[in-house]
């Protein structure tokens, strides 16, 4: 009985607060038909912030994915000082808001900003496609880094050991020997990055000024069309969102089958 | 090739784990590196093989100086406790390993893995990864594969400490059978006296990163330097100064001179060996191995008075 309870407990608490709303936004892009909602989709400004999230997830991506396992490594092969507080520091992007993010940019890059000058050289960051990749890349940096460390720590060190006295230089072991190691941990960190990539509204949406055509990502594209009461739009795009979820969320299973069997 | 450890000090923070070790492993040996935890004998292994850097001395692999060459251009093929197996490789690819990062002819490759697996019996389970392997399987495949680089030194770490008794036993005849055929200097470093002693033809005493006594054997257990190995190499009974082996300890029904009483308090009987404990009058408390042969003409029970006297005891000198 009480298994019962759990299980439609469960299954009930997933429904109301997940599929429901999800369900709703599918329905109302597709009340009016197919025609509308790919119409919505396929407005040139709809088209261009979906290229432009696909471009912010295509520079924040490897760059994480590069700089997660150099950092994962570091932090778990490697006595520095200071190593307890970058790995405190590298869960700051998930326990921040991002919108806190996006304000200490825009503090950093703006006029009278540290770095502020920038702008005076030609270089703009603000308002502007390289602010928008450091935000993103910001909140989406944990990822792979919280991926692989567990990992490193698991596989330990004999093996890349016992590469290096059958000859293997320091990059043959990484190549070789740990990099097969942690690959499916990676697989899983750059789904995540990625999901977080596309995702971002907070800290983008502050840095980017929203400016209709250039700087507006997909998140915040649906947002504009939701205020402006363009709600067809505003669904469609959403679907578009939400498949891209769907399909991270596949990938997650993919990557990891353990689950299945416990 | 001979190796040479000369005056080599490793610290770890403010542990000293090797302290102006020195020791000389003749070329073509199997030597063991014998001690409890903590004595310093892996870190002394792992030094030679040019994982752990030493504050000082020197490491000498034939003639030539190794100290500051990196591991993988020692020459030395490395065997350890729990296999180091690559867990996303085949029994095949591990064995090639060395070979293929070396570049080699895939043809040459091929010819060596086979023979290799030939030699450790693995001939069958090329394809297999190591998860489908038994512990003893995986430490023979980590032997091929160090032996593949034809290395002038191999390196033993504790090679049968994850296995179980038996397969530990089949596997120290079956490397004291290899080095016959290979020839290759090699060192084992071990924990278990008997293993040192089955196996090698040289052992070195390490304590508290020290060297206590090199020698044969035969010679540790006859002659051993000092308490330490004296209680190391085989079981003792400390009676105020001086050491006696529990087989040099003779149980007399009668008492006769030189004698001490004492009573049995247990017989455990091992087949052909037969222990028996004992406690003297003054409360210190002895063990006995017995031939099972003596054993029964003795009669031992429980609670049983005896007389004993040592057959043979050592006397260290203080210091």
């Amino acid at each position: 009985m009480s298994k019962y309870v759990l299980r439609f407990g469960a299954l009930g608490y997933l429904t109301l607060l997940l599929l429901v709303p999800v369900g709703f936004v599918f329905y109302r892009a597709f009340e009016h038909g197919v025609g509308p909602a790919w119409d919505a989709v396929t407005s040139p400004q709809a088209v261009h912030a979906l290229e432009l999230t696909l471009l912010m997830a295509a520079i924040a991506v490897p760059a994480n994915t590069v700089f997660g396992v150099i950092l994962a490594l570091a932090l778990v092969r490697s006595r520095f000082p200071g190593r307890g507080l970058v790995n405190a520091i590298v869960d700051l992007p998930l326990a921040l808001s991002p919108v806190v993010v996006g304000l200490a940019l825009f503090l950093l890059y703006g006029r009278g900003g540290w770095l502020g000058g920038l702008a005076d050289h030609g270089i703009k960051i603000l308002f502007a496609v390289p602010g928008m990749v450091l935000a993103t890349m910001f909140v989406s940096l944990p990822f792979v880094v919280r991926e692989v460390v567990p990992v490193l720590r698991e596989i330990g060190t004999e093996q890349e050991q016992a590469a290096e006295t059958l000859g293997a230089r320091p990059f043959q072991v990484f190549r070789k020997i740990t990099l097969p190691a942690i690959r499916w941990a990676v697989a899983y960190g750059v789904v995540l990055t990625t999901a977080r990539a596309i995702g971002e509204f907070g800290a983008v949406s502050v840095v980017s000024g929203k400016i209709q055509g250039r700087t507006e990502t997909l998140p915040l594209y649906v947002q504009a069309q939701f205020e402006n009461f363009e709600v067809q739009a505003a669904y469609a795009a959403s679907v578009v969102l939400a498949l891209i979820a769907v399909a991270t969320v596949v990938g997650l299973r993919a990557f990891h089958p353990r689950e299945e069997e416990s | 090739m001979g190796i040479a450890a000369i005056d080599v000090t490793k610290r770890f923070g403010s542990y000293t784990a090797l302290d102006n070790v020195s020791v000389t492993i003749p070329e073509g040996s199997l030597t063991a590196l014998l001690g409890p935890s903590g004595s310093g004998k892996s870190t002394l292994l792992r030094v030679i093989a040019g994982l752990e850097q030493p504050e000082s001395g020197r490491v000498l692999i034939g003639e030539e100086d190794m100290t500051n060459r990196p591991a993988r251009a020692r020459g030395v093929g490395m065997v350890f406790q729990h296999y180091a197996a690559f867990k996303h490789m085949t029994v095949w690819d591990n064995v090639a390993f060395g070979l293929t990062i070396r570049k080699r002819p895939k043809a040459e490759v091929a010819d060596r893995v086979h023979e290799l697996l030939e030699l450790v019996q693995l001939e069958g389970l090329a394809k297999r990864y190591p998860s489908q392997l038994s512990g003893g399987q995986r430490q023979r495949m980590a032997l091929a594969r160090a032996l593949a680089v034809e290395p002038s030194v191999l390196l033993l770490d504790e090679p049968f400490g994850a296995l179980d008794a038996r397969v530990r036993k089949e596997l120290r005849a079956w490397l004291r059978r290899l080095h016959d055929e290979v020839h290759v200097t090699t060192i084992i470093v071990t924990h278990d006296q008997e293993e040192a002693m089955e196996v090698a033809g040289q052992i070195v005493v390490l304590n508290a990163g020290r060297v206590e006594q090199v020698g044969s054997p035969r010679e540790l257990y006859d002659e051993p330097a000092n308490e330490f190995v004296m209680s190391f190499v085989g079981p003792v009974n400390r009676v105020g100064d001086t050491f006696v082996r529990p087989h040099d300890v003779e149980v007399r029904l009668e008492p006769e001179e030189g004698c001490t009483e004492a009573m049995v308090e247990r017989v455990v009987h091992l087949g052909f060996e037969v222990r028996v404990e004992l406690v003297r009058d003054d409360g210190q408390h002895l063990l006995v191995q017995l031939t099972q042969e003596e054993a029964e003409q003795l009669e031992l029970e429980r609670g049983q008075i005896v007389y004993v006297r040592p057959r043979h005891e050592t006397v260290f000198s203080a210091g």
